[in-house]
Parts: structure tokens; C-alpha cells; sequence
């Protein structure tokens, strides 16, 4: 079966940059940009879901995270699940760590899974990406709610702010998280935005290409919630083109309506060094190229290399890096027969 | 409960049934832990203790004008009132990262072991209470106090106890560590620093010009010497200094933070003299400005080792497996003595700091909280009949 039959024909597809306007996009922000503090009545955003009789789990995601994963489950799972019954299941999906992180996310009480282990018949991939997508298959809820598992300052509004459109408005499909708000200050407002990949590469990208989406803060966050509907008729990219790859084919499915974006404050986290965000970077090119093909906004786009030249320098000497970084597609999960026999799919 | 025996005979049932909320007292240490509170400035982790205490259903939940938490849990009597304290003030400032890791048998975080984990047993105190159905004759009073460290100078418990619409009979004050210190009585406390500054009109250009340093040493090493009894038990913890800018620059002030603990007030008050002799006299030979500033004094006191309350905790802590480590404290216990409240001191869990951590860093074992909290709902249950009993 071809994957694309999943990934097409769910709306019709948005005009792209002709038909956006500031306007629009100051209209989207207006009403679908939350703060969590909207959804800190713990006990209506239980009520609310289960009138609508629907479950939600949480994915973290995880490589060597011994440092931060314990003090996260302990968080959302005391307050999330033994405090309000907002969430059904707390699961780890792991890539194989070679620290403790499977015995201390177990040792606190989430369910523990190597990617590796789930859908072998599928093979094995390496990447945040596989984990995500092996979780759609594993986990029961409704709603998925993806957290990255290296945040130090984790608050349970990392988790139902992220759910909390989502109950909120059934029409929402998708809800990403930012982190910095604009402050107006006496000079003026200071620009607010993402990280350094995202104010430098996708920024521009999405400017160029598909200005509607230049409306959320921080396309690349690790942190959103999605409705299992939505994800199981995407592809994902099993590495670092994941998150960029969401918000383009979620867009051509349904739309900006299918989106909201909620701010939670602060995260704080591992900074990467400049080559890693390279890496990162050309990660993400590969999946926006392929992306462009798809909808055949640049149908006649040449091939690529896939690899990625940097330089290191060392006494003087000056040599050239070659790092691989193929960005494979993982089809979208409802083309599995063994997926949708669990789920019950048609 | 009716008396001793019974609570005893309970205990294993509880230790049970407490690790079964390990995950929700861990939780609310952590959150506890991380928002910032100076001394003066504990507002925001007061706040986030009376939400819980308002989820908790508890009475009179309230802020006092020196902005203690305090809550009310009546009892099924109400023949007395037993106090339950932790100060909610840490010596981080807000600028500081106040995050905590959660390793698989520890907590490390910045002064976790000072005051986090008390705080959070005192937050959850009635959650562990109705988890192990546990109902008190007596009422209990729940005070998250502030200003207790540093210049504070257990300024809120002091107004509490003092200006506080509400009686108490007897009190518990919770530290977090050490589990297994049982304090019934109070060291007495001088605690003070030595400002050691250049004059106004000092000669920059004179050559072996020394600044503060040099004095500053001198006063040390004079301080140190002073003959120190060991019965009554005294001691001089040095225990900060700063000042100085670069190495080649001569320091214009250095301060000496210290504190002096003795069983004697009267020994207490002989080193407060000699300490203030050996500043003015180094003053005076070194030209430099050297003054003594004393940040809070407290008499020794407290409880016999034979008091009841005592004989009661020490029973739990053994009937716990834990070596009741009997020895004078210098907590919140003495203001409560100073208020005329019998009360004891006890600890939720061990703890250590190292060199491998950073300064203010604190490493906490998780797996004896269990036994901690448990301790906890013991002593309360076997201070219920009375103070005498």
C-alpha cells in the first residue's frame, strides 16, 4: 500500500503563501495562542475529559537522560496521574541508553520500552523520531502528548497545558509549546522566538514557503500534544526533522485551524554546540526539501547529498568532516496492517 | 491513639502505607525546593504551601504579618494543640539555579537538605495522616515559618508564638536531616560576623600596605585560641569569609561569618566579651576598622532527657530501627523553649554534602523518607494523649 494514501485527501490543503496575509496570521495568534495558566483547574480539565470519554498519554522520549527523566516522571506522574487523573499512562521510549535511564524511569513508576523492541518486523531506526513514532503503536491514549526528557526545570503545566486546547476545542488537532514570551520593555518589545536554528534556518524557510506557519514561536519545540487521528496519518522522519515535518504535513492536511500553541513560561535544557545544531540543521533541510516535493511546490528540486562537511581545525591543521545524516521517513503508522488491527482501524 | 504501646505496634502497618505515597511527597519536594526563598522573600514558596493546604480541606489557612503559612487541623478533641514547624527559608538567593535531580536513591539540589524536605513533610502532613487513617484527639497547627536564618533570627516563629491568635501545648520542629536526631534541647547561639575595613583617609601608595587581609587573619587566629570547655559543650564554627577582589589588589573589606555554640549563656557571654576585646584591639594596632556584628543571640535550654515527650520519641525512632541520636540543636526548638513549649526536634532523612558537589549543593537519600514521614505520624500519634502522659 502506498504511504501517501494516508497522508493526502484528509482536508483539503491550505492555498499556501498566496493566500496568507499578516492579518491572517494575526488572527491565528490572537486565538490560538494560550498560556498554561488557562488550564490550571486540574479538576476541569479531568471533568472534561472523561465527558468526552477519551484517554491521554504521555511519550518521553529518551538517550541518557539519567539526570533529568527521574525527577519528571516523579513530577507528572504524582501530580498528573496519583493527584488528577488527567493522564493514563506515562511511558519512556528509549533508544538504548548506556546509563541508568531505564531502571530510574522504571524505578519511579513509567512504562519502559526500547524502541527497538516495539514493531520489529518494522526494523530498527535510530533517532527521537523512530521512538515518537514506535509510541504511536504502543501507547493507548487519544490524545499523545510528547515530552523531551532533558528539561531540568519540568512543572506538571509542561504536560496539561499542553492537553489542555485539546479538551478545550475538538476541532484542534495539533498543540505545540513555546517558552519565551515577548516583554516590552523601555527601549521598545524585544523579539521573542525560538532557538538558534529556528530564527536561522526555519524562520526563513517557512517565510519563503509557507508564511501561515511563521505564527508559532518556537516551530521546533520538543514539547506538544497531538490527537492520535492526526499522527497516525503523517510520516515521521526518524531524526532531527521530526518536529518540522509535523507542522508542514498537520498544515497540509488541515491547516493553521488544526493548530494552537501554548506558552509554558520557561524551559530550561541542554545547550548544543554550534556543530550540533549544524548537524541539526541540515537534518531538517533534508526533510523541508522532501517535504516541497511532496506537495510539489518544487517538483523538479534536484537530488541531494546527505552528507553533511564541517571543519576542524587542529595545530594549524585544517581538515574537512564528512557526518551522514540521512533523514529517513517513517510512513505514517496507519498504513501498518499490525497497527491497525490493535487500533481497530478500517 | 491511647497510648504508647499501640502506636508502637502500628508503625510497620504505616511504613507500609507511606511508601506508597513516596512519589507525591517527592513531588512536592521538588516543586518546594525549586522556587526560590531567601530569607525575607519566602512569599512565593509560602503561597504554593497553602494551595496544598487549601486542596487538603484544611481550616484557617492564612498568612500572618510576617508572612508565616500557617493552617489549622482540628482534632477529634481538641484537648490540646500540638505545633508543627519547618522554616521555609534557604540561604540561596534567587539568582541561583534551584534545581533538583532525581537520581534513583538520592535528590541532589541546592540546600535540599535545608529546609526542602521538612517543608514537604509538613506540606504533606495531612495527606500522610489520612493515608494511614490516622485521626488525632488533639488539633494540630501547621507553621511554614519565615525569616528563620541568618539576620532572620527566627523572626517568624518568634511572632507566631508570641502575637499568634492560637495556643499551642507542645511542639515539633522538622529538619530534614538527619533522620534519627531526636534534639529536646536548644545549644545556646551567638552568631555574628567581624567587618574588617580600610579607613576612609587609608595610604594606598605605602609600600607593604596589607589592607584587611592581614588584620583579618590576626583576628582569626586570636579567636581560635581562646580555651574552649568541653563540658559545657562550646564550640566557634568559622564559617565564611569574604572579600578582596583580585590577587593583586589590596582588599578594601573583608567580613568573617562565625557563630558560637555553648551549653552556658554564662560562657556564651564570656566569648561575646573576648571576641569584641580581640576586635578593638586589633583595630587599634592595625589602623584598619574592625567591628563585631552580632546577628542573633539565643540561650541555651529545653527539655530533660527524662521527659516524657522524649521517652515517647525516642521509643518511635527505636521501634523504627533508627539509633535516637540525642544532642542539643540550635533549630527553631529554642524558640519554642523560649515560649515556655515543651518540644522536640526530629529529622525525615540522611543526607550529606560533598566535595564532588557544587558549594551549596546537598546530596538526600530517598529511600529513608519512608521511615521519616513514618516517624513523623508516630511521634504526632504518641504526643496526642498530653505533654505528661
Amino acid at each position: 500500500m502506498n504511504p501517501g494514501h494516508w497522508f493526502r485527501n484528509w482536508f483539503a490543503p491550505p492555498g499556501g503563501a498566496a493566500s496568507c496575509d499578516s492579518e491572517s496570521i494575526r488572527k491565528w495568534i490572537d486565538t490560538r495562542t494560550f498560556h498554561h495558566s488557562q488550564f490550571s483547574d486540574l479538576q476541569r480539565l479531568v471533568r472534561s475529559k472523561q465527558e468526552q470519554n477519551i484517554s491521554i498519554s504521555l511519550c518521553l522520549p529518551t538517550l541518557n537522560e539519567e539526570r533529568t527523566i527521574g525527577k519528571e516522571i516523579v513530577l507528572l506522574k504524582a501530580e498528573l496521574m496519583d493527584r488528577h487523573p488527567l493522564l493514563d499512562e506515562i511511558t519512556v521510549i528509549d533508544s538504548g541508553s548506556t546509563d541508568r535511564t531505564r531502571d530510574i524511569a522504571a524505578g519511579f513508576g513509567a512504562n519502559v520500552y526500547l524502541a527497538s523492541d516495539i514493531l520489529p518486523e518494522e526494523g530498527v531506526k535510530r533517532g527521537k523520531g523512530e521512538n515518537l513514532w514506535k509510541a504511536l503503536y504502543q501507547m493507548k491514549g487519544d490524545i499523545i502528548i510528547y515530552i523531551d526528557a532533558d528539561i531540568t526545570n519540568i512543572r506538571p503545566h509542561f504536560a496539561y497545558g499542553l492537553v489542555g486546547p485539546l479538551l478545550q476545542d475538538p476541532a484542534l488537532k495539533y498543540v505545540k509549546a513555546f517558552y519565551e514570551r515577548p516583554l516590552t520593555l523601555a527601549s521598545g518589545t524585544r523579539v521573542s522566538g525560538g532557538g538558534r536554528v529556528t530564527e536561522i534556518l526555519v524562520r526563513p524557510l517557512f517565510s519563503m514557503f509557507f508564511p501561515e506557519l511563521t505564527a508559532f514561536v518556537q516551530p521546533l519545540s520538543g514539547e506538544y500534544a497531538a490527537r492520535r487521528e492526526a499522527l497516525e496519518r503523517i510520516p515521521f522522519p526518524v531524526g532531527y526533522g521530526v518536529e518540522t515535518s509535523h507542522l508542514l504535513d498537520i498544515y497540509n492536511l488541515g491547516g493553521m485551524d488544526a493548530f494552537a500553541q501554548v506558552d509554558l513560561d520557561q524551559r530550561i535544557h541542554r545547550n548544543q554546540s554550534t556543530h550540533a545544531l549544524g548537524k541539526m540543521s541540515f537534518g531538517i533541510l533534508q526533510t523541508f526539501f522532501s517535504r516541497l516535493k511532496e506537495i510539489e511546490k518544487c517538483p523538479d528540486f534536484p537530488a541531494w547529498s546527505q552528507v553533511l562537511r564541517q571543519h576542524q581545525c587542529q595545530d594549524n591543521v585544517y581538515e574537512q568532516v564528512e557526518i551522514p545524516v540521512v533523514e529517513e521517513d517513517r510512513p505514517p503508522i496507519l498504513s501498518l496492517q499490525s497497527y491497525r488491527q490493535k487500533f481497530g482501524r478500517a | 491513639m491511647d497510648n504508647i504501646s499501640q502506636v508502637l505496634e502500628q508503625l510497620g502497618a504505616w511504613q507500609a502505607a507511606t511508601a506508597g505515597i513516596r512519589s507525591l511527597f517527592m513531588s512536592d519536594l521538588v516543586m518546594l525546593g525549586e522556587i526560590p526563598s531567601p530569607t525575607y522573600g519566602e512569599a512565593p514558596r509560602i503561597e504554593f504551601i497553602l494551595n496544598r493546604f487549601f486542596e487538603a480541606g484544611l481550616d484557617r489557612c492564612s498568612t500572618d504579618e510576617k508572612g508565616n503559612g500557617i493552617a489549622f487541623l482540628p482534632g477529634t478533641q481538641g484537648h490540646q494543640t500540638i505545633l508543627v514547624t519547618a522554616h521555609a527559608d534557604t540561604l540561596v538567593t534567587e539568582s541561583k539555579d534551584q534545581s533538583i535531580e532525581v537520581h534513583e536513591n538520592r535528590m541532589i539540589g541546592p540546600f535540599v537538605g535545608d529546609n526542602c524536605i521538612a517543608l514537604a513533610a509538613m506540606t504533606h502532613l495531612p495527606g500522610l495522616m489520612q493515608t494511614l487513617q490516622v485521626k488525632l484527639k488533639s488539633n494540630l497547627v501547621l507553621l511554614a515559618s519565615t525569616r528563620a536564618l541568618g539576620r532572620g533570627n527566627l523572626d517568624g516563629i518568634r511572632h507566631f508564638l508570641s502575637r499568634g491568635s492560637i495556643r499551642c501545648d507542645t511542639g515539633l520542629c522538622l529538619e530534614s536531616v538527619q533522620l534519627g536526631r531526636l534534639n529536646y534541647a536548644c545549644m545556646g547561639m551567638l552568631r555574628a560576623e567581624i567587618h574588617c575595613q580600610l579607613p576612609d583617609q587609608y595610604n594606598w601608595a605605602q609600600y607593604g600596605a596589607s589592607g584587611t587581609i592581614i588584620p583579618m587573619a590576626d583576628v582569626v587566629m586570636r579567636i581560635s585560641r581562646i580555651p574552649l570547655p568541653k563540658r559545657p559543650l562550646t564550640t566557634i564554627i568559622m564559617g565564611k569569609m569574604d572579600g578582596g577582589i583580585a590577587h593583586n589588589n589590596i582588599a578594601r573589606e573583608i567580613i568573617l561569618g562565625f557563630e558560637v555554640r555553648s551549653e552556658s549563656t554564662e560562657i556564651l557571654r564570656e566569648l561575646r566579651e573576648k571576641i569584641e576585646d580581640i576586635t578593638e584591639e586589633t583595630s587599634a594596632q592595625s589602623g584598619t576598622r574592625i567591628t563585631l556584628d552580632v546577628l542573633s543571640q539565643r540561650d541555651p535550654g529545653g527539655l530533660d532527657i527524662g521527659h516524657p515527650l522524649v521517652k515517647k520519641g525516642r521509643a518511635v525512632l527505636s521501634a523504627l530501627g533508627l539509633q535516637p541520636m540525642l544532642y542539643p540543636t540550635t533549630s527553631q526548638l529554642s524558640a519554642l523553649r523560649d515560649a515556655g513549649i515543651p518540644g522536640l526536634t526530629i529529622a525525615i532523612t540522611t543526607g550529606e554534602r560533598r566535595n564532588d558537589l557544587d558549594e551549596i549543593d546537598e546530596s538526600v537519600a530517598i529511600d529513608p523518607m519512608t521511615t521519616g514521614l513514618t516517624q513523623l505520624a508516630g511521634i504526632l500519634a504518641a504526643m496526642d494523649e498530653g505533654v505528661g502522659a
